[in-house]
């Protein structure tokens, strides 16, 4: 048993982090007020540039001398510039023109799933992008060295890894310690509210926005860098599975790294039960469907006493009170 | 400004848009919307081709556009869709019934399957208040996970893993008239449950009062509630429909467009259904019309691909641009009430 649990937990974590980033994002979204639907095309957005930009550095500077490490974190700075621009298109629509949230994140999740295909597919033929290299997993230094924890937390990880919880723990500060996290969480709470106190709600929203379009592309090029190596025009739903996390980690970032765990491992345990002897006696079709019916069961649970932001998904009209 | 029109122009600029897109990439626009109209409506196999490709959007983009008059937004038509075209290809593979009843014991149990798996989700939202975006969602999970597992343990094919076994003949919507009508397309009976499901929406939308319920409780749950109307109810009762609805475009797809079931994949009619309904804001009619109009993009894209080489994807790039533009419309309407009232700022100063 205890074998089983170190042979998966690497796998389980490095699925966990881009749902982890991505669903944070998600919640500067709607703690500001707007709702976003849209994370899966955001990550596709992501997944696409990233692929882009590496495989084209890795083409450009193929000499040993350029650390590959840099070309990979290029490669995620562009994802997340580009999906926040992208995302600029969902905040103009909820913010400025005030239409239905969940269509224009509908509408992103389309644009986004067939313009990259498009684009790819104008370049490759296939509409496949490889990327020859990603990240490359490494020991942890005298950490990695402990019993127990250190075979589980610090072996076999990957940089990214680090650089999520770092972005968590950065988010957890920004959003509950600052000025800006307040006036930020106040817009998604009480715009009125927050404007008589002299915030500029609708900049917050847009700020909101656009750190979810940054850390959705964030989550779709780490999928892409560490365990699937390859542009396909989809995240496998991820977004969605994201979406799923904010609210069942009731939009608190503890919350929701607990969310995204369970996800992670509940996942990876349902990829890997075949090979295991003893998860094979359960039949794989209730391992797989386990963490939605799950979800639907504490959405029911959570839905006497939910913390959703007050004003989330409603568009805000200064003159509305 | 009325709705239809809005539609039109966010089609107009959806198109504009897909031929700037095409130019951007080096290819030419006006040829590539000529052979994508020619691929569509060359001749009466193409047509027949182009109605059968409608088929199940017309069924999907009424299952969304129903839900939506309750004010409910299901996206999880998709998961509906599986699920009723799983019902309708088992009872196809294990009954042995003279055709007219078997095909109509199929159609029954595919819309009872896609009203099953929305029922819970309307369930959920009527009595604890779940959101249905959400729980449609993990029941579009659920039933691709289902269908993964059941097809391959009870209906597998005899050569291929990733699909069931084939349909036999009179288990299928095909026939022989139609296909002779339209010299050798596959358009089945399925397009005309669509045809019938159009008018039954409509009737039941615009004629009856549980219609007239349902959309008192999408203007206004509390207003609706107050006056006496089972909010409740109606919420369960309008995911019920609309997932038979989405269950009907399974049987469409299953066992009239292919003649047996998948696995590894959600539909993507499903998901299509949505932009359908907008396009169609809601209405029955319209979203036939818009349902024709994604089925002869997506019908003609290939035979645009195979002569001009631009990507088929182009069609779902055009469809999510539309979309884009029908969410923003306020836009357009916006620019129209300035134009209108500079207009007769400009009348005045004449006078």
């Amino acid at each position: 048993m205890w074998a089983t649990i170190e042979q998966i937990f690497p796998y389980a974590i490095a699925f966990t982090i881009p749902l982890l980033i991505t669903a944070l994002g998600a919640l500067f979204s709607e703690r500001s007020g707007v709702v976003n639907i849209g994370l899966d095309g955001l990550m596709i957005v992501g997944s696409f540039i990233g692929a882009l930009v590496v495989s084209q550095l890795q083409e450009a500077f193929p000499d040993p001398g350029v650390p590959k490490v840099v070309l990979l974190l290029i490669g995620l700075a562009a994802a997340a510039i580009a999906s926040a621009l992208f995302s600029l298109l969902h905040a103009f629509a909820s913010i400025n023109l005030s239409a239905n949230q969940i269509i224009s994140g509908t509408a992103i999740n389309m644009i986004a799933g067939a313009l990259t295909i498009f684009l790819a597919r104008n370049m490759t033929g296939s509409g496949n992008i490889r990327v020859k290299n990603g990240f490359a997993t490494f020991d942890v230094p005298i950490l990695s060295k402990i019993p127990v924890i250190g075979e589980l937390f610090f072996t076999r990880t990957y940089l990214t890894t680090w650089i999520v919880l770092g972005i968590l723990i950065f988010s957890i500060i920004l959003l509950y310690k600052t000025p800006f996290g307040l006036r930020l969480r106040s817009c998604g709470e009480h715009p009125h509210a927050a404007e008589a106190a002299g915030i500029r709600v609708q900049s917050m929203r847009y700020v909101g926005v656009m750190i979810s379009g940054a850390f959705s592309g964030l989550g779709g090029a780490i999928i892409l860098l560490t365990y699937s190596g390859e542009f396909t025009g989809n995240v496998a739903g991820l977004g969605f599975l994201a979406l799923a996390s904010l609210i069942f980690g009731q939009w608190k970032p503890i919350g929701i790294l607990l969310a995204t765990l369970f996800f992670g491992f509940a996942t990876t345990v349902a990829n890997v039960s075949q090979v295991i002897p003893s998860l094979a006696v359960f039949p794989p079709v209730l391992l797989k469907i386990f963490p939605y019916v799950v979800t639907l069961i504490a959405l029911v649970i959570f839905s006497k006493s939910s913390n959703a932001p007050k004003a989330v998904g409603e568009p805000f009209d200064s003159g509305k009170r | 400004m009325k709705n239809g029109i809005k539609s039109l122009i966010a089609v107009a600029l959806g198109l504009m848009a897909g031929a700037l897109l095409m130019l951007f990439t080096g290819h030419n626009p006006i040829e590539g919307y000529m052979y994508l109209l020619q691929g569509a409506l060359k001749n009466p196999e193409r047509i027949g081709n182009m109605l059968a490709t409608a088929t199940p959007l017309i069924l999907t983009g009424l299952s969304v556009a129903f839900a939506f008059r309750t004010g409910l937004f299901n996206i999880g038509a998709a998961g509906q869709m599986l699920f009723g075209g799983f019902c309708a290809t088992a009872i196809g593979l294990s009954l042995d019934l003279p055709r007219p009843l078997l095909l109509t014991v199929m159609v029954v149990a595919g819309f009872i399957g896609g009203a099953l798996w929305a029922f819970i989700p309307g369930l959920l939202k009527a009595r604890y208040n779940v959101h249905e975006v959400v729980s449609t969602i993990m029941m579009n999970w659920v039933a691709y996970w289902t269908i993964y597992y059941v097809v391959p343990g009870y209906f597998k094919g005899a050569s291929l893993e990733t699909e069931s076994r084939q349909l036999p003949p009179e288990a299928m919507l095909h026939q022989q008239w139609l296909t002779d009508l339209f010299q050798g397309s596959y358009l089945n009976l399925g397009f005309f449950i669509a045809v019938l499901a159009v008018i039954i929406v409509a009737f039941i939308i615009n004629k009856t009062t549980l219609g007239y319920e349902l959309k008192a409780v999408g203007f206004n749950r509390h207003s609706a509630e107050y006056a006496g109307i089972a909010v409740k109810r109606s919420i369960v009762m309008s995911m019920l429909i609309s997932g038979g609805l989405a269950g009907l475009a399974g049987v469409a797809q299953y066992t009239g467009n292919a003649s047996s079931i998948q696995i590894g994949v959600l539909p993507t009619q499903g998901f299509d259904g949505i932009a359908v309904a907008l396009l169609g804001i809601n209405a029955p009619l319209g979203v036939f019309l818009s349902a024709l109009f994604f089925g002869l993009l997506y019908s003609g894209r290939g035979f645009m691909n195979a002569m001009t080489e631009i990507p088929p994807e182009i069609a779902d790039t055009i469809i999510a641009i539309i979309i884009y533009f029908a969410a923003t419309s306020i836009l357009i309407e916006r620019l129209y009430q300035k134009m209108k009232s500079r207009r007769a700022a400009n009348k005045k100063r004449e006078e």
